[in-house]
């Protein structure tokens, strides 16, 4: 079975629901703590949502100097894959390991409530089972989520591909900007998630691992969290047809 | 080796937007105060430093500055330097 880490900082709340969704979409889920070097061998890694380090200072800062983001850096480079949940997103950001950053909520309020996004692209390691870009219903649970990047970056994230998710209304449709209420947070563009330009590293505001199960109110969640198991059971495995090359190369 | 003392402050950058800064702005008119526009807020870091020199102590704080008290896609910062002893003789 595949093992992905589900990163575990002092402040994180929502790691033990990821590891549960993870499962559920068929990984060995483990924790990695904050404070560990090593990915001890996992084929992805999670960062969960919560208030790493009491959010002091910035969301997700103190999180991007401690010893397992080091790895998790070093492991994205060479092509690992990283998916941040709400303030795991705002950590990734914090590193750079994601385009932009997230400011506090257009309406000041941190937003507990569910929302709806859309996958605008279905061929990546975090969205190919999402099926046909219908929207997805999941919680939202922050208060610095709008998502933020200068004019120019946000031309080139929609250029390369590398908008992952944007909030939508009931029917689908992209939600407008500030007051719409199908954009909880003001977010520019509507954009709920992105993509770094290698397309390994994903971030999102909303929480897939809270509706992973029809008992939470919506498991379209899950195909999110499939989506990552099944592309790092790929990345795991060589490639059916390159091991015979490799025995006869022995 | 001297201490030196520095106070990095920190504010969003012109043109993003800061709901703080609006909230603050919005509720002057309960108090009765008019005429105040571009509220912006932000925070402010102070920190002492032990280094040879004032130059080394004040490339220690731009370092600081720079990775982790500001976010350079959003935030701007200005270093200030501290007077250690003013507190003391007052």
């Amino acid at each position: 079975m595949t093992r992905i880490g589900v990163v575990v900082f002092p402040g994180s709340n929502c790691d033990r629901d990821t590891l549960r969704g993870l499962e559920l979409a068929g990984a060995d889920a483990v924790p990695l703590w904050h404070e560990q070097a090593s990915l001890d061998g996992v084929a992805a890694v999670v960062l969960p949502g919560g208030f790493a380090y009491g959010d002091y200072l910035r969301a997700g800062v103190i999180a991007r100097f401690s010893p397992v983001m080091r790895a998790v850096s070093a492991f994205a480079a060479d092509g690992g894959l990283v998916l941040g949940i709400c303030n795991g997103f705002q950590v990734l950001a914090e590193a750079g390991l994601v385009p932009g950053a997230l400011l506090r909520n257009r309406g000041l309020r941190f937003l507990g409530r569910d929302v709806r996004i859309a996958a605008e692209r279905l061929d990546t390691p975090f969205t190919s089972l999402v099926g046909d870009g219908r929207p997805l219903q999941m919680p939202i649970a922050h208060g610095e989520g709008c998502y933020f990047a200068d004019e120019a970056t946000l031309d080139e994230l929609e250029r390369d591909g590398q908008v992952l998710f944007r909030y939508v209304d009931a029917d689908g449709r992209r939600a407008g900007n500030d007051g719409d209420p199908a954009n909880p947070n003001g977010s520019l563009r509507a954009i709920a998630g992105v993509l770094n330009a290698r397309g390994n590293v994903a971030g999102l505001m909303p929480h897939p691992e809270r509706a992973s199960d029809l008992l939470l109110g919506s498991d379209d969640g899950l195909p999110i969290l499939r989506s990552l198991v099944e592309a790092a059971a790929r990345a795991e495995r060589p490639a059916a047809g390159a091991e015979p090359e490799l025995v006869g190369a022995r | 080796m001297s201490e030196y003392r520095f106070a990095v402050n920190v504010l969003p950058k012109p043109g993003i937007l800061d709901p703080q800064g609006r909230a603050v702005e919005g509720s002057l008119g309960h108090l009765g105060v008019e005429g105040v526009s571009g509220v912006r807020v932000g925070r402010r870091v102070e920190l002492t430093v032990e280094a040879g020199t004032e130059v080394e102590a004040r490339a220690t704080v731009e370092r600081l500055a720079q990775e982790l008290f500001s976010n350079p896609l959003i935030e701007a910062y200005a270093i200030e330097w501290v007077d250690i002893h003013a507190g003391v003789a007052g």
